[in-house]
């Protein structure tokens, strides 16, 4: 009897023993969740932020990992498949017990994982250009906010190319619908007539652009300079700029500026009728500075393939990375609160040889570039913010959203604080 | 006193001849100079460097502004000359962008390119057209007088007047008296304005209208608003017209795609009764044939197309005979079945092809035949690409209608379709037919394939996008019937684009399928029912 009990004792013992020697083993490592599709539809986009966040990782352990632990990179697919993203959220979170994940690239992704976020606390890194409206505690927001892309566009065409008409063409989801919404309340506060706004939205993968673009022509042949903001989603663009080639018109007659392609996108089409239209972004490859040549020499070492490009998105992953490293080395630990907290005022430096700062709204200060497409599928900046801009999370050109700000320091901690009522309305996004 | 006076003409003959001389030697050193300046810091600089280039007049100055419009002009790093370049295999061939003395072959890091933008592309283009007034090609010439159309002010006047005196083609004249006119719209004579309108009466140059709404905003006399009002409603008369035709083609060209994508589809659904879900799949396949054609023969990409139409057919073709006998011959009068294997073949055909090749889009060129646009007149052009792919579909549907009718393997496939025992019982091989007919649509759907790479992205989720819109084109037009398919996709088409001017794409989309349904509710066959004994079940 008494044997057995030892025996009982002993075994706990050896178990608890076992399970101590585990739980070192696993606190010797920090793990690094990355929730990309690797397959479905997004997967062209997605599979490159990927293979960044696992070039970052390696980067980071060969320098000798964090707080003196080695990084670990826990990869899962969400597929492209917008429920299985909160699925794999609570997968990573839950069972792999990450300390920070970095994912996401359509705002429906991002919308439903954000509860999965909130609920068990993690961290997420968000990289890619958004319709702003939305603050979470839980989420960086490390792509540009509609005033970082979209407005100085628009005052791009408006100021230096003197456009007077204007067509909003989108897809049509959320970021276009609310992009658009927002250029529109922009454009009419700038004394733009009704009259003169044409918006359209067609369906995902749409190919048939041949009345759409003879609209776009008529439009534009009414004597005053007219552009398109596009917000075109992926495949569409590339019959869309196709039929605005065989239809004759040229960028000089109605140019088109972009928010949805870059690099990656040119890579795989035919880039000689897009030559000359715009993109707006915060970041170009071919943006002349010291950290992106020291970039993309490692990425091509990395990826083994010298053709790949590098993009926006990229760049955004790459500042989100350094950032979590210097508050996880500034909070000592990679508690979630701790790091969140120590994420505000963070500064790293960018990609195109300036700085990046963590606000207190969980958005970040970027430069906004305008480049020209080239035929080689390389943008050639034309114009540039003199600064950087700080990411507005709530539009102060939408009629509910004017009035909301964010601040996640310590005596506020709201992220929908509204200063007309002085109520923080408590809505989780 | 005779003596002075010629010394002194003479002298001032000398020193004529001098200033003569040296206001050569200064032109051509002024043009130096302009050139040079073309290299400038910023786009403000170059925009007034390529205004100094054009005034000069020289020579050169065309061949050098058309040179940076189209990329070519580059300067060298060592000495900041302004070149032209000549891309050869390894760098380039240099010419003085000034003088166009060669300067021999250097590589590719001796020189860089002078960036060019929008602005100064338009800046280019307005000052070649100025520049090529004179130009021998009557096309130069029409392409310049167009470009000139939206800049002209009664400034121009001496300038196109001097044009139409030496004009010797008649489309180019009528170009120049619309510029003209449109110039006399501004004038201060009431019957100059007059003539003017007289004469742009029911002219559709996008200008003409602009011009004369602007006309109507101010003008007070009364006759001249009302001769300005007819030509406006004369034009605008003219504009629908011309519009409608347009919704038509565009309507045709749609339908055109709608027939390509579900013809072979009407072979292995409308004939055969397979449902099959990999039909999107096979046009996939014949696009990404398409493409390896074209990375096979990159230096006559002109003829790829003519060499990928069969090639497509082949590889679709095997492909589909490789399904029928593997998969779908065990599960025939089975439909849940096969509707349920073939969506798992269109998986497996879409991952192989992002294993082997990549999960990225491809790029398809586009030969310079199927670029650009056929133009009848200012406002209705058809662009070739959908122009061609028209034809082509039609000819394929008569190519596929012969085959079925004139055949001895047409009529065994429609002996198999109506009456499957009957035909066993007088020797017909029904497996071997099944495979071809199952064959031959999957070949039409890869053909289909090499006709939509021109139009959209290549890549493994092509195909999806067509299925559904093919098999509502074989259900609307009638299960079994070509006819059927060619009457269902053609009016689908152009229904859809008469819609979408007003509802918008999306709803166009969404109206067009509530009407097929409401449409199949009344005629549950289709619009050409077979008739017969195969069609009861």
């Amino acid at each position: 009897m008494k044997s057995l009990k030892e025996r009982l004792t002993g075994a706990a013992a050896a178990a608890a023993l076992g399970l101590a020697a585990f739980a070192a083993q696993a606190g010797d490592t920090i793990k690094v969740g990355v929730l990309h599709s690797l397959s479905g539809t997004m997967a062209i986009s997605e599979t490159t932020l990927k293979d960044t966040v696992l070039m970052l990782v390696e980067e980071q352990n060969k320098q000798g990992g964090l707080l003196g632990k080695k990084l670990e990179a826990v990869v899962v697919d969400p597929a492209s498949n917008w429920p299985l993203f909160a699925e794999k959220a609570r997968e990573l979170l839950q069972k792999h017990k990450v300390d920070v994940v970095f994912g996401c690239w359509t705002s429906v992704s991002r919308k439903s994982v954000l509860p999965v976020f909130e609920e068990l606390n993690g961290i997420l890194f968000y990289p890619v250009q958004y319709e702003g409206e939305e603050s979470s505690r839980n989420v960086f927001y490390t792509g540009a906010a509609p005033n970082q892309q979209a407005i100085p566009a628009v005052d791009y065409l408006m100021n230096e190319l003197g456009v007077e008409r204007w067509v909003l063409a989108g897809t049509d989801y959320v970021y276009p619908r609310t992009t658009n919404k927002i250029l529109e309340a922009y454009l009419k506060s700038k004394g733009v007539k009704d009259e003169d706004i044409m918006i359209n939205y067609t369906p995902f993968g749409h190919s048939d652009w041949q009345s759409i673009v003879a609209d776009i022509k008529k439009f534009g042949s009414a004597g005053k300079k007219t552009a398109v903001v596009s917000t075109i989603n992926g495949d569409a663009n590339v019959p869309f700029y196709k039929e605005l080639g065989n239809q004759g018109i040229s960028a000089e007659d109605i140019p088109v500026v972009a928010f949805s392609v870059g690099e990656e996108e040119l890579s795989g089409i035919d880039t000689k009728p897009l030559v000359g239209h715009l993109a707006a972004w915060n970041y170009f490859m071919s943006v002349d500075s010291e950290a992106n040549d020291e970039f993309i020499e490692k990425w091509h070492a990395f990826i083994k393939d010298e053709d790949r490009v590098t993009n926006d998105p990229m760049e955004a992953h790459v500042i989100g990375f350094n950032m979590w490293v210097k508050a996880v080395e500034k909070a000592g630990t990679t508690d979630p609160d701790a790091v969140i907290d120590a994420m505000i005022g963070v500064t790293v430096p960018n990609l195109s040889g300036g700085y990046a700062t963590m606000m207190p709204n969980h958005h970040l200060t970027k430069p906004v570039l305008i480049g020209e497409i080239q035929e080689d599928g390389q943008f050639e900046v034309v114009w540039q913010t003199p600064g950087t801009v700080v990411g507005d999370a709530w539009s102060d050109y939408l009629p509910g959203s004017r009035d909301i700000i964010s601040d996640w320091r310590a005596p506020l901690s709201c992220g929908n604080y509204n200063v007309k009522t002085g109520k923080c309305s408590g809505q989780n996004f | 006193m005779i003596g002075a006076r010629t010394a002194f003409s003479s002298l001032m003959f000398g020193l004529l001849l001098l200033a003569g001389m040296g206001a050569h030697a200064l032109a051509a050193e002024d043009f130096t100079a302009a050139v040079q300046s073309l290299n400038a810091k910023n786009f403000t600089a170059k925009g007034e460097a390529i205004e100094a280039v054009a005034a000069t007049g020289h020579d050169r100055s065309v061949v050098v502004l058309r040179a940076m419009l189209d990329g070519r002009l580059y300067y060298r790093k060592k000495d900041r000359r302004v070149v032209i370049v000549e891309r050869l295999d390894k760098g380039f061939r240099l010419t003085d962008a000034a003088t166009g003395e060669t300067l021999g072959e250097v590589g590719k890091r001796k020189v860089r390119k002078i960036a060019i933008n929008n602005k100064l592309r338009k800046r280019l283009r307005a000052a070649l057209a100025r520049l090529s007034l004179a130009h021998h090609d009557p096309r130069v010439r029409h392409q310049s007088v167009t470009e000139m159309l939206a800049s002209v002010t009664p400034d121009t006047i001496p300038l196109l007047e001097s044009a139409l005196a030496r004009e010797t083609d008649e489309a180019v004249s009528e170009l120049l008296r619309t510029a003209l006119a449109l110039a006399a719209l501004a004038s201060t004579d009431r019957e100059q304005r007059l003539q003017a309108l007289r004469t742009l009466e029911g002219n559709i140059q996008p200008e003409v209208a602009n011009r004369i709404r602007r006309l109507l905003d101010k003008e007070k006399d009364g006759a001249v608003r009302a001769a300005a009002q007819r030509a406006l409603t004369a034009i605008e008369d003219k504009l629908k017209f011309y519009g409608f035709l347009e919704t038509l083609f565009f309507g045709l060209s749609l339908g055109s795609v709608l027939l390509l994508a579900a013809i072979g589809l009407a072979i292995t659904f409308g004939v055969m009764g397979v449902i099959n879900m990999a039909h999107g799949e096979l046009i996939m396949l014949g696009a990404y044939t398409t493409y390896l054609v074209q990375a096979l023969m990159p230096d006559h990409l002109e003829y790829s197309l003519l060499v990928a139409i069969p090639a497509a057919f082949l590889v679709s073709g095997l492909f589909g005979i490789a399904i029928e006998r593997g998969v779908i011959r065990f599960l025939y009068g089975r439909p849940l079945e096969t509707l349920l294997a073939t969506f798992g073949i269109s998986l497996l055909l879409q991952q192989l092809v992002r294993t082997t090749i990549s999960a990225q889009n491809v790029t398809v060129a586009n030969p310079q035949w199927m670029s650009g646009s056929l133009e009848i007149n200012p406002v209705l052009s058809l662009t070739y690409n959908r122009l061609y792919i028209l034809l082509f579909a039609l000819l394929v549907f008569i190519v596929l209608l012969l085959i079925l009718k004139k055949t001895s393997l047409g009529l065994q496939v429609r002996a198999v379709s109506q009456n499957r025992a009957m035909a066993r019982a007088i020797g017909i091989r029904s497996g071997w037919v099944d495979a071809m007919t199952f064959g031959l649509g999957s070949g039409i759907a890869g053909v289909a394939g090499v006709a939509l790479s021109q139009l959209t992205n290549v890549g493994p989720n092509m195909g999806q996008a067509y299925i559904i819109d093919s098999f509502m084109v074989v259900v609307f037009g009638g299960v079994g019937n070509l006819w059927g398919t060619l009457v269902g996709a053609f009016s689908l088409g152009v229904i859809n684009k008469f819609l979408e001017p007003w509802s918008g794409a999306v709803l166009a989309k969404i109206v067009v399928l509530v009407f097929i349904i409401l449409f199949i509710q009344k005629r549950p066959r289709g619009l050409f029912p077979q008739k017969g004994r195969s069609a009861e079940h």
